[in-house]
């Protein structure tokens, strides 16, 4: 059977984020034929509401209040439930973002309905579908079947491949207007520390750093090359223990889990917790001294050498690649 | 302060996983608090040691989750309650684990609720926010930063790399990301005091719950392992001349690049 399905529309800095667009690929599976319905929330976001159509909405639903200038989950779930009361979805689809692991699971509680959160993979599509989702920080995967009420689900960022976007397809565009109110928390500041704007669970390419960068000066190498890839730098728990960088930056089965296309890994020995939080990456480099060193076990190529020989050289040859691409 | 925390009791991160018969094998590994509790659980005792009143952890399991309860009692917590579901469910998903907790909690006169995160199990990172939903209560997650003056609460919390500044106020629940604090390791007066703590174990009938009422909402249906990766390739030659190779290989051959 069709269903009708919202998928959440996530703008930050003025743009929809890539996972939104992989949303509404998951979502047209997961309606079998059934409506797609994107919704955008904030104080201003219409006007990037024919993008979410682009890539496959059916049409948009905008809720554009002052108070939904800054995420908070009571202003966003006040906005999010007053759609659901217009549109009675059969399915809901959001990503797996701070936003999207914040605000999903109070929305779940509000509908009573299950929660399939963080999938990679769908299998099947309307009512038998089947979700795939790592567990054990991907150590391991399970299929989940939802038994009953509404199919809410957050995908996983770069695991899903969006639609061809197509700027012919012309879709309804409306706003709904939602009194926002009683916000608890209030928005102070946001400290923005990560670099140059690539966020570590969407980069196409990582390039992470471990014990063997050796000191926080150490890792300047590592983001030059990340820079030259437009990817993000990542940490092994090592090198965040010895406070040669952030722990925002950590990947693992504790900290973050990452699926890049590349995922370059400089001076990290492979600890098993390490690799839960990397080893689905497409493709992995090793680079490490050690030619005995584990990470070599989940590296599709590996250099034995010194990272602070390898990585200048690999800047310099990618930089030429990209001279002569 | 009158101060919960949620703990639950996972795989060692140590452990591999092995996979028969459809089910996770958990014969002869090693268990431990989920890492994340750990950050909730050490914060809730600084906050009581900084403001007065209680600790008490709370799980829900099977009489094996003790173990775990007794070691945050051992870290400095007042009070454990196990809920032991062991006899009477056979599954368990986000939305039965945070109405069993909310019926625990609903008549309690609670300021704060620490939880970590995500479990480094099931990874869902749902079961805090919608406690606190059932509860009626406010929530922040991934918290690195905790301030409470009076029923004021000033936070920092990670988002993605960023740190987001906020302020809200009590009664809330919170989770707790990396990086909030540095938890402690039971001492051995602590282990030794943990064992007179008082530990309550609870069924479903103590909290008036039918069966009926937690029916899972999501069931698994396949679990696997990850497919074995083909082993790599680790070049040789002159560095300069591997340095070489790898771009290529990444341009032409895996196209990542």
């Amino acid at each position: 059977m069709s269903k009708k399905v919202l998928v959440l529309g996530e703008v930050r800095e003025g743009s929809l984020r890539n996972v939104s667009f992989e949303a509404i690929a998951a979502a047209k599976q997961i309606a079998d034929g059934g409506e797609i319905v994107g919704v955008l929330i904030g104080d201003a976001v219409a006007g990037v509401a024919n993008e979410l159509v682009a890539y496959g909405a059916d049409r948009v639903v905008t809720v554009e209040h002052p108070h939904l200038k800054s995420y908070t989950s009571d202003g966003y779930s006040q906005a999010f439930m007053a759609v659901v009361g217009e549109e009675s979805p059969e399915a809901i689809v959001f990503g797996h973002t701070a936003l999207g692991k914040d605000l999903s699971p109070k929305i779940a509680s509000k509908l009573q309905s299950g929660l399939v959160s963080d999938v990679t993979e769908i299998e099947g599509a309307g009512d038998s579908a089947l979700f795939i989702r790592p567990i054990y920080s991907g150590k391991a995967f399970e299929k989940v079947k939802v038994k009953d009420g509404i199919v809410f689900v957050t995908i996983r960022p770069n695991n899903i491949a969006p639609l061809t976007k197509d700027e012919s397809r012309s879709g309804g565009v409306s706003s709904l207007a939602v009194d926002i109110t009683n916000l608890r928390t209030i928005i102070k500041e946001v400290v923005r520390k990560s670099a140059e704007g690539v966020d570590l669970s969407e980069a196409k390419v990582v390039v992470a750093g471990g014990r063997g960068v050796k000191s926080e000066e150490g890792f300047e190498p590592l983001k030059e090359l990340a820079n030259v890839l437009g990817g993000a730098v990542g940490a092994s728990r090592g090198a965040c223990d010895a406070e040669y960088c952030d722990y925002s930056l950590q990947i693992g089965q504790t900290g973050k889990v990452v699926t890049p296309d590349l995922y370059i890994a400089a001076g990290i020995s492979g600890a098993i917790q390490h690799l839960a939080g990397m080893s689905n990456s497409k493709v992995i480099v090793a680079i490490n001294k050690d030619p005995e060193a584990n990470i070599f076990k989940v590296a599709d190529y590996g250099i034995v050498g010194d990272l602070f020989e390898v990585v200048p050289m690999l800047i310099e040859e990618f930089k030429a690649l990209k001279a002569n691409a | 302060m009158n101060i919960y925390v949620l703990v639950k009791r996972t795989f060692d991160t140590e452990e591999k996983i092995v996979v028969s018969g459809g089910k996770i094998q958990e014969d002869g590994a090693e268990f431990i608090i989920n890492p994340y509790d750990e950050y909730a659980i050490e914060e809730a005792i600084q906050k009581r040691d900084a403001l007065g009143g209680k600790v008490t952890v709370v799980t829900i399991g099977g009489e094996d989750a003790e173990k775990q309860l007794r070691t945050a009692l051992a870290m400095g917590a007042d009070e454990a309650v196990l809920i032991n579901t062991e006899d009477d469910l056979d599954e368990l998903d986000q939305y039965s684990s945070a109405y069993i907790l909310a019926e625990y909690l609903k008549d309690k006169e609670v300021d704060l609720i620490l939880a970590g995160n995500v479990a480094i199990d099931g990874g869902s990172g749902q079961v805090g926010p919608r406690l606190a939903d059932l509860l009626g209560i406010n929530y922040v997650t991934t918290i690195t930063s905790l301030e409470i003056d009076g029923t004021n609460v000033k936070i920092v919390r990670d988002i993605e790399g960023d740190s987001e500044v906020l302020e809200t106020t009590l009664p809330l629940l919170v989770t707790a990301q990396q990086g909030l604090n540095e938890p402690r390791y039971p001492s051995l007066p602590g282990i030794m005091k943990a064992k007179k703590k008082p530990l309550e174990e609870l069924e479903l009938d103590d909290l008036d719950i039918d069966e009926d009422d937690v029916e899972v909402k999501v069931e698994t249906v396949e679990i696997y392992l990850p497919p074995q990766k083909a082993a790599g390739r680790v070049l040789d030659g002159e560095l300069q001349a591997q340095v070489k190779e790898l771009v290529n290989l990444l341009h032409t051959e895996a196209k990542v690049i």
